[in-house]
């Protein structure tokens, strides 16, 4: 059964059996407006919780997605490379960014649940 | 909240109600982008029409008896050589030939001039051209207006059913058809278009005329700065400023022949030995390889990784269909097809120098 956290930064995190799925939320989607490009990380990279992982472009700014947690990318979503205009359409499904294994999922404490990142964007 | 100076443009209650996203530019709370979404609103405007509220730019009426010998001293210009109604870009030049800002003056009268400025700079306009004023026989008088701009191949059209004709206009130049409107045929979208100048309760009017038309739309300043990025118009304060003049700017068509050789204005000397040296680096179009966006402060290197300049505005061309840039590159370079690297997060983008503009411009020139 997979459980869903989110982030202050406005990234959701699907994480079963030890690995998490990780995009924006559709509150941050609509932030950004029309993506144009996705820079994805290689599969195999460590980051640590607070590193850039993602890069997402809109027609007028760029903007850092980062780690919410510690671990090792798994894979990245490719489709984003011709297609990042899913982010926009479907964040919270097809437009997510990246997969990671969990170094210490411990640090998932303190994560929010739905209804606390609800009540964080107001 | 106090200290808070953020202006506020007149019509912001419609924006509101419009649903738009607002942003800080220039000192003014704006709206960069409505519902439909920047890349929506981008696409309207190149195929029907689209409406922008651009309050935070200024008009100054410059009048009287030496409103010409002050617009010649102000400007690389000829004011006197302009018919009226018709309109000319040109700038304030520090004096070392550096772009202070760039301006429409449009010829209203014998001694009548209306000069349109940028937001960020008008403050620092009004006091330069009022101090300029002084040693003239003329008056500057900064206009209270509502400023809008209708862009895009059903622009006329609109106007049209919302009782404006525009018939006879054409592209650079400006009439006033009304007590206190100021229409010039012209805009920053590379599209035909027209500024409207206008008191508010016209403003008011006039917008909820248009905005019945369902072939009008309101554009943020985010498809703003692509449309006019992909039609290689400049943004003060990115793309020229007080360091660049108008030879490494690749703006001298602005300025008549007659005027580089033998002009009076403010920066004549130093433009003139700009130009006798010729310019070390050039304004010039990038179009980078691929989907990714090069950004303005980029950092530009050529095939050996030697610097070749840097990008100074970048982003997505919606038209264009890829990603569009400009920027200066050293002079040797600034031919198109050349192939330079843009340094992007550490990785390096290739990036060929392109002709200008990214979109053809679809103005009505007669």
């Amino acid at each position: 059964m997979a459980t869903t956290y989110f982030t202050s930064d406005h990234e959701w995190l699907r994480v079963e059996g030890g690995i998490a799925t990780v995009g924006i939320t559709d509150y941050a989607q609509e932030q950004l407006g029309d993506l144009v490009f996705v820079e994805l990380p290689e599969t195999g990279k460590k980051l640590t919780k607070g590193d850039t992982a993602v890069v997402v472009e809109s027609v007028k700014a760029a903007s850092d997605v980062y780690a919410p947690v510690d671990g090792e990318i798994t894979e990245a979503n490719g489709t984003l490379s011709s297609d990042p205009s899913l982010v926009n359409s479907a964040a919270t499904g097809a437009g997510w960014l990246w997969k990671m294994k969990l170094a210490d999922e411990s640090q998932l404490a303190g994560l929010m649940d739905e209804a606390a990142y609800k009540a964080h964007i107001g | 909240m106090t200290g808070d100076d953020t202006r506020h443009l007149p019509l912001e209650d419609i924006h509101r109600a419009a649903g738009a996203r607002f942003g800080a530019f220039a000192g003014w709370s704006m709206p960069l982008t409505y519902p439909a979404g920047v890349m929506k609103e981008h696409l309207h405007t190149r195929e029907q029409a689209g409406l922008f509220d651009i309050s935070h730019m200024k008009l100054f009426e410059v009048s009287g008896p030496e409103a010409v010998s002050l617009l010649n001293r102000a400007c690389p210009l000829d004011a006197g050589t302009l018919e009226i109604s018709q309109s000319k870009l040109s700038f304030f030049l520090n004096e070392a030939g550096g772009i202070l800002d760039d301006l429409i003056v449009t010829r209203l009268g014998d001694a009548r001039f209306m000069v349109v400025a940028n937001a960020g700079n008008a403050v620092a306009d009004e006091k330069h051209l009022r101090a300029l004023a002084a040693d003239f026989d003329a008056k500057v008088e900064p206009l209270d207006r509502v400023f809008l701009a209708i862009q895009g191949p059903e622009a006329w059209a609109a106007l049209s059913r919302a009782g404006i004709e525009t018939g006879s206009l054409l592209f650079m130049h400006g009439v006033e058809p009304r007590k206190n409107w100021f229409m010039s045929r012209s805009g920053y979208t590379g599209e035909d278009g027209f500024e409207i100048g206008l008191p508010e309760v016209d403003a008011r009017d006039l917008v909820g005329k248009l905005l019945g038309d369902e072939r009008v739309l309101w554009i943020g300043l985010a498809a703003r700065d692509s449309l006019r990025l992909e039609a290689g118009l400049c943004l003060h304060g990115q793309d020229i400023t007080p360091e660049t003049d108008p030879a490494s700017a690749a703006l001298m068509w602005a300025i008549p022949k007659e005027i580089r050789a033998s002009g009076a204005f403010i920066g004549a000397d130093a433009l003139r030995a700009a130009v006798e040296r010729g310019p070390a680096q050039k304004r010039v179009g990038l179009k980078p390889e691929g989907r990714q966006p090069v950004r303005g402060s980029a950092a530009l290197f050529d095939a050996d990784g030697n610097p070749a300049g840097h990008v100074t505005s970048g982003g997505f061309g919606p038209s264009a269909g890829h990603p569009v840039a400009m920027g200066y590159v050293s002079t040797p370079l600034a031919k198109p097809g050349t192939r330079v690297f843009a340094d992007v997060r550490g990785t390096k983008i290739p990036v060929d120098i392109s002709s200008l503009p990214f979109t053809p411009h679809r103005y009505r020139k007669g």
